[in-house]
């Protein structure tokens, strides 16, 4: 157009260099920024939560960091952090320290049996590995299998031909169930194994075991009576049974509720709701005040044992509902697909649905289980020397009067560790088990 | 090719088919299924009569028309040591529903706080409402009821610190609450006369409120103008219930509480076990309901969020409108069960002598009467009656929530 490049006084002919990018656009400020204090209602939740966790950190780090960890009393505890802090605001841990063996194995568990509990400890970790990990080898399986046995015989004591003559009925029943399965149709083959185990475990087993006991008794522990277990010991036996047999016992339930059968179906529907309808600590007064009345007259139960079975029973309700969530999850097309395959009803649970249903509720069955571990404290309350009863008689006993937190943070401590390794293997696995690409 | 050869000819009955004819089958299962069942309810049934028998004892259920003779310390309606027993099962099952009520709009507050707080840009916030959240739902109920009430009776201070001339406590809201290590004291209302017309003139306002907000909408539905309906609702939740307030000279007083000798007199004593149980409680059920809350809204895509931009809603009606009612379809049905669970866990009073249905049916009753059946029995009953209550109450809340398909 016309005459303008005289109004332009300077053109520049080479690019510059690259500037970095502003301070507040990178690194660390950038992200303070954008996280931190991205707008003003941002800016004060920080600066308030910075409050917040400063003054708790503040009260809580010297407290716990300047604990005093051996001393014999309270006392003695706190006449030491006089004379090192002249005060006495820092924790007691030495209370742990002093009183483990009541808090790990209960009051009355005798101390030269506290081996027992360990290698019990050691070989449960050994059952439980090849059952979480699967890049493990599979022979060691055989350690899973056989740990229910060792367990009882390890932490109850007497022959080892007790729990070998229950293995035995195991045995019995998959034989029997192996040629009978040659002649009959599934349903007869079941009941056959099931009766052939039950004539072994009632009848024969018993007489066999006795005979055994009084000529050659195999490893013969001293035996330990089940209201001399307490402590981390009793919630871990009580937990790690009440996983094992709520799993299978909750799959059951769940299909007996989507079961065609209507009266199968009324049956574990009514269970289900009665379980999930009533608090657990009832269940287990039940157990410790009622039982007696519905078992047979002179018949002794042994309150581990119902309490196993309440929590059990308890959290297979809850199993069986969050199976169902993920039987119900599943679209109909599997099913179909299974039946078209010319698979029988037990074939097609075992080998298309319930691999994925379980797949599905996995998130929902760990935190069952998370849960049931947790009600092992209610057993507290009817009278089994858990964790907590530990601590009240620490509290009640005069060396230790006063002293509260250390207590229930250490209790606390164990619980989380052991429920937060669950909720992190069970969200490990899921990714694992992931199949659609997201 | 094959042809229609074996059509099964009409061989009569056969005993076989029970089992291996799949039309039978069913009938077969479920009638040995059924004769379990009877077999051992019978046995169950039998086993109590004879342990009953042997006992000398019968079911009997007149014990709940006898005297109680014990004292509770929380009531809510009349009641005393020559009451009878059923009344104070009744007592504790209104303090079970007390804690349990209180419990659950605490919890769902703190829950859908954190749940919310938890998806915040802000990361500080975000990680604290996690510690929080893996904190308490690690760490049974029963620890957290006991520790709640350690905290309370410990660091509270005792009655006699409000005394003196310079006390080293002080009453809270204007001297009129006051926290103390044996319970707080809160003012309670004195109804003088005519304070019926201001609770029915209250009580009409909140009914003018559902109607004009069913008015408005339908309004809003005919005419496309929208009124600004939560001024009007404030202004008609306040100012008839004020006015007849004033008009009657304010009938309604309130009496708090006051310094008396060693403790607090006046007012309404909560005690610290029902405060802790409640505490408790909603903290911990609420870091499950932070949980719900948070994936519920994570369950709302994306492209929800992206499309109510497009139309050009504000963020705060994008949530109201577009994500909420989504993902209150996702957390209604868990949060049912969360608050089943709160009331259930409330019989956990236990460990801080808070006296509940638990403490008074199945606890002094029981040990007094020495009924053990028939306490334990009707209680699981009655748990069972509020349990189903409660879900069939929320389903029917579910079930308006969900989403209307063909």
């Amino acid at each position: 157009m016309s005459d303008q490049k005289s109004t332009i006084a300077y053109v520049r002919s080479e690019i510059l260099e690259q500037q970095p990018a502003p301070r507040g656009q990178v690194g660390a400020s950038k992200w303070v920024r954008e996280n931190l204090f991205s707008g003003w209602f941002n800016t004060i939740l920080t600066l308030v939560s910075l409050y917040l966790v400063f003054n708790l950190l503040q009260a809580l780090v010297p407290w716990a960091f300047g604990g005093v960890w051996t001393a014999d009393s309270l006392q003695d505890c706190r006449t030491i952090l006089n004379e090192r802090y002249g005060n006495t605001h820092h924790a007691c841990w030495a209370v742990i320290n002093e009183r483990w063996n009541q808090i790990v194995y209960g009051t009355f568990f005798p101390s030269s049996e506290y081996w027992r509990t360990h290698v019990a400890f050691v070989l449960l970790i050994l059952a439980i590995l090849p059952v979480l990990f699967d890049a493990l080898p599979r022979k060691m399986m055989w350690i899973t299998v056989a740990y229910p046995f060792v367990m009882v015989w390890l932490i109850w004591g007497g022959s080892l031909w007790g729990p070998l003559s229950v293995a035995v009925g195991f045995g019995i029943a998959y034989f029997a169930a192996s040629v009978a399965a040659r002649y009959l149709g599934s349903g007869l083959t079941a009941l056959v194994s099931v009766v052939a185990a039950f004539v072994w475990w009632m009848i024969l087993g018993p007489i066999v075991v006795s005979a055994l006991n009084d000529t050659v008794p195999l490893l013969a522990l001293r035996e330990i009576q089940s209201r001399e277990l307490g402590g981390f010991v009793i919630s871990v036996i009580i937990g790690v049974s009440g996983i094992a047999l709520s799993l299978p016992l909750g799959i059951i339930l769940a299909l007996g509720r989507q079961s065609d059968l209507p009266l199968v179906k009324m049956i574990c529907v009514g269970f289900i709701e009665f379980l999930r309808g009533v608090p657990l600590i009832t269940l287990l007064f039940t157990a410790s005040l009622l039982l007696n009345y519905f078992l047979p007259p002179d018949t002794e139960f042994d309150l581990t044992l119902r309490v196993i079975v309440m929590v059990t029973l308890f959290s297979s309700a809850y199993m069986a509902e969050v199976i169902r969530g993920g039987l119900a999850a599943l679209p109909k097309g599997q099913y179909e697909a299974a039946d078209a395959l010319g698979l029988d009803y037990w074939k097609a649970q075992r080998l298309v649905i319930m691999p994925q249903a379980l797949k599905i509720s996995i998130p929902g069955i760990v935190n069952t289980f998370i849960g049931l571990f947790k009600d092992t404290t209610l057993v507290f309350f009817i009278g089994i020397f858990d964790m907590l009863a530990a601590a009240q008689a620490i509290r009640a006993n005069s060396a230790w009067n006063g002293i509260t937190w250390e207590l229930y943070i250490f209790i606390g401590l164990i619980f989380w560790v052991c429920c937060f390794s669950m909720s992190r293997y069970s969200q490990w696995l899921e990714r694992k088990l992931r199949t659609d690409h997201r | 090719m094959t042809t229609l050869t074996d059509i099964p000819q009409s061989q009569g009955f056969r005993l076989s088919q029970l089992i291996y004819d799949t039309r039978y089958r069913s009938i077969t299962i479920q009638v040995i299924v059924f004769i379990a069942f009877m077999l051992v309810g019978w046995i169950l049934v039998r086993n109590v009569t004879i342990n009953l028998a042997n006992l000398g004892k019968e079911i009997d259920f007149t014990f709940l028309r006898n005297p109680s003779n014990y004292d509770i310390q929380q009531t809510l309606i009349e009641y005393d040591s020559t009451s009878s027993n059923f009344r104070a099962a009744m007592v504790g099952l209104l303090n079970t529903l007390l804690v349990a009520f209180l419990g659950c709009i605490l919890a769902t507050l703190v829950g859908v706080t954190a749940g919310v707080l938890r998806l915040s840009k802000n990361w500080l916030v975000a990680k604290i409402m996690t510690v929080y959240v893996e904190t308490f739902r690690n760490i049974p109920v029963v620890i957290w009821i006991i520790a709640t009430m350690a905290v309370l009776s410990e660091t509270l201070p005792q009655p006699s610190a409000f005394r003196g001339e310079t006390p080293s406590a002080s009453m809270w809201l204007w001297d009129t609450v006051a926290v103390t290590n044996r319970g707080t004291y809160i003012p309670m209302p004195v109804w003088g006369a005519g304070s019926v017309f201001v609770i029915v003139t209250f009580l009409l306002s909140l009914l003018a409120i559902w109607s004009f907000g069913k008015w408005a909408q339908r309004r809003f539905e005919a005419t496309g103008q929208i009124l600004p309906t939560a001024w009007i609702k404030l202004a008609i939740f306040i100012a008839p219930t004020l006015l007849v307030y004033m008009a009657l000279g304010a009938p309604i007083t309130f009496d708090s509480p006051a310094l008396k000798g060693f403790n607090f007199q006046g007012g309404i004593q909560l005690s610290n076990s029902m405060i802790a149980l409640w505490l408790a409680l909603s903290i911990y059920t609420g870091a499950f309901i932070a949980e719900i809350v948070r994936a519920g809204i994570l369950a709302v895509s994306k492209g929800q969020t992206e499309a109510a931009f497009a139309l050009g809603l504000r963020p705060s009606r994008t949530m109201n409108l577009v994500i909420l009612p989504q993902a209150l379809r996702v957390i209604i049905p868990p949060l049912i069960s969360q608050f089943l669970n709160l009331t259930k866990n409330s019989s956990l009073a236990l460990a801080v002598g808070y006296q509940d249905l638990r403490a008074t049916l199945g606890g002094t009753t029981m040990n007094n009467t020495g009924r053990e059946l028939e306490c334990m029995l009707l209680m699981m009953l009655i748990y069972l009656i509020v349990s189903l209550i409660i879900s069939s109450g929320m389903n029917v809340y579910n079930k308006s929530m969900k989403l209307k398909e063909r």
